[in-house]
């Protein structure tokens, strides 16, 4: 089961709130994939993402990712410990691991995303 | 011979499934790229030692009283001169000096030699050489699907491979190849390799391959080492400077081009396919070179990204990564020979932006002495 406080994409990104701003990561299904993490590209701080737009490139040894912003809104803080660390995407992504934090213009897109059930049940099902 | 729809399978596809390998298709062959972390499996090659399934290989046996001027003449290498127990890297090119395929030729007995050739162009060379070899006493016997192949490549190689095998492997040279039996079944152990690092290649039938993995892996298991897949694989043999066929090597690309003039024995007597396009570009000079470039801005530069100096476009990138060894991003790419020298600074286009990267020399890794 994938930690049941914060919502999901079916692009395998969470959004967690926190006050009035979101925290974005890639889910460890997603990290898993991808493999081991060597590089995360991030949005410069104030910077204002559209929902579904891209926010941001991972890239594993092998393969380029683009992240996809979960909702929209002004960027006010981006994990600089990912640009030493990108590992920390696979071995803690849903906590140390965090991407970017966002605020949310619009709190109520995020019932529009999947809950943890649905989450689980979109990998379950591969 | 009909085959079954899909890719092609090797002979260890249950172990691999068995050992939670992630499967993609690679030439036409279904093959692990990871068994589990693809940095991981690199540090183990580079540290202890890793096992390779390179089943998809090629296998071509030429033999016959007129083999060694046969492949003269189809190769740009000249095999009659190697010595019998011995091998070379060579190629098989067009008659505009274009890369067919990059092969290991290796010399068995006086008259009987084994090409080795790519997975996805192992039909192709087959048809070619078949062609070429018309001409002369010489049969070729593709046992591409009759062999399996498997590699333990890593500086515990010898200790991994030697209880198990009668080939004198401290008396094996470096590109050396010779008959045995490994694990009771009977081989050809060379010591060549796509890693950088000392190891071994055993040929098999491809009904013992499964038995000699099992040997090996135990070995390889006994030094804290690990099944390693196309993942690693290439991630080592990109920090060991060594070109793939598809990404520095094409039809399109000469060896000249990918600095490989040596390999090109254009002082060998007769002809040889190729040769009149070949001593024309040994004399104009190539129209581009491969170069190495280490990134020095933020970004990973990766096959097929644009390469420029100033506002000028030089090239391409033909592959990229993180080096898993030296820790910064890595990447092979041809520019145009006025830019190829060591120390110039180029721009990666990568997404969006232009990031600086330093024309270096090849290999990016050399394994200590």
């Amino acid at each position: 089961m994938v930690p049941d406080d914060r919502r999901y994409t079916k692009d395998h990104e969470w959004v967690r709130l926190d006050g009035d701003e979101a925290v974005v990561g890639i889910t460890a299904y997603a990290a898993d994939q991808l493999g081991d993490i060597v590089f995360v590209e991030l949005p410069a701080v104030g910077r204002s993402l559209d929902a579904a737009g891209t926010f941001g490139v991972v890239e594993s040894v092998k393969a380029v990712s683009d992240l996809f912003a979960p909702v929209g809104g002004e960027v006010t803080a981006t994990n600089d410990a990912l640009g030493g660390s990108p590992e920390l995407v696979n071995s803690d992504p849903y906590d140390a691991g965090w991407m970017i934090r966002v605020k949310v213009a619009d709190a109520g897109a995020l019932d529009d995303l999947l809950d943890a059930a649905a989450y689980d049940a979109l990998i379950a099902a591969g | 011979m009909t085959e079954p729809e899909g890719p092609r399978q090797t002979p260890l596809q249950d172990r691999h499934i068995a050992l939670g390998a992630r499967l993609i298709e690679f030439s036409g062959w279904l093959m692990p790229v990871q068994y589990g972390s693809i940095l991981e499996e690199h540090r183990a090659v580079r540290e202890r030692a890793g096992l390779f399934d390179l089943s998809h290989m090629g296998e071509l046996f030429v033999e016959g009283p007129e083999a060694g001027a046969g492949l003269a003449a189809a190769l740009v290498t000249d095999p009659p001169s190697l010595a019998i127990g011995r091998a070379h890297y060579s190629m098989i090119c067009a008659a505009d000096g274009g890369v067919i395929d990059d092969l290991i030729v290796y010399r068995l007995a006086e008259d009987r030699f084994l090409v080795v050739a790519n997975a996805g162009n192992a039909d192709v060379v087959s048809d070619e050489l078949a062609q070429r070899l018309e001409p002369f006493k010489a049969v070729l016997d593709d046992r591409s699907l009759a062999m399996g192949l498997v590699a333990v490549q890593g500086p515990r190689s010898r200790e991994i491979l030697a209880p198990l095998t009668d080939v004198d492997l401290a008396g094996l040279r470096y590109y050396a190849i010779a008959e045995g039996a490994v694990a009771g079944i009977p081989a050809l152990v060379a010591r060549t390799g796509y890693t950088g690092e000392d190891g071994f290649e055993v040929f098999v039938d491809t009904a013992r391959t499964g038995e000699l993995w099992d040997a090996l892996l135990e070995g390889v298991r006994a030094v804290d080492g690990v099944p390693v897949g196309l993942g690693a694989r290439d991630t080592l043999r990109l920090e060991a400077g060594m070109p793939l066929y598809g990404n520095e090597l094409d039809l399109e690309t000469t060896p000249f081009d990918a600095n490989l003039a040596r390999v090109v024995k254009l002082g060998k007597a007769g002809d040889f396919v190729g040769r009149a396009a070949l001593e024309r570009i040994a004399a104009d000079g190539p129209s581009k070179r491969l170069v190495g470039l280490v990134v020095e801005g933020r970004g990973i530069a990766r096959h097929g990204y644009a390469v420029h100096v100033g506002d000028r476009r030089t090239g391409v990138v033909t592959s990229g990564t993180q080096s898993p060894t030296l820790g910064v991003p890595i990447a092979m790419a041809y520019v145009a020979p006025g830019d190829s020298q060591t120390g110039t600074m180029v721009d990666v286009e990568i997404r969006d932006a232009r990031v600086p990267a330093r024309v270096v020399d090849l290999p990016f890794y050399r394994r200590p002495a």
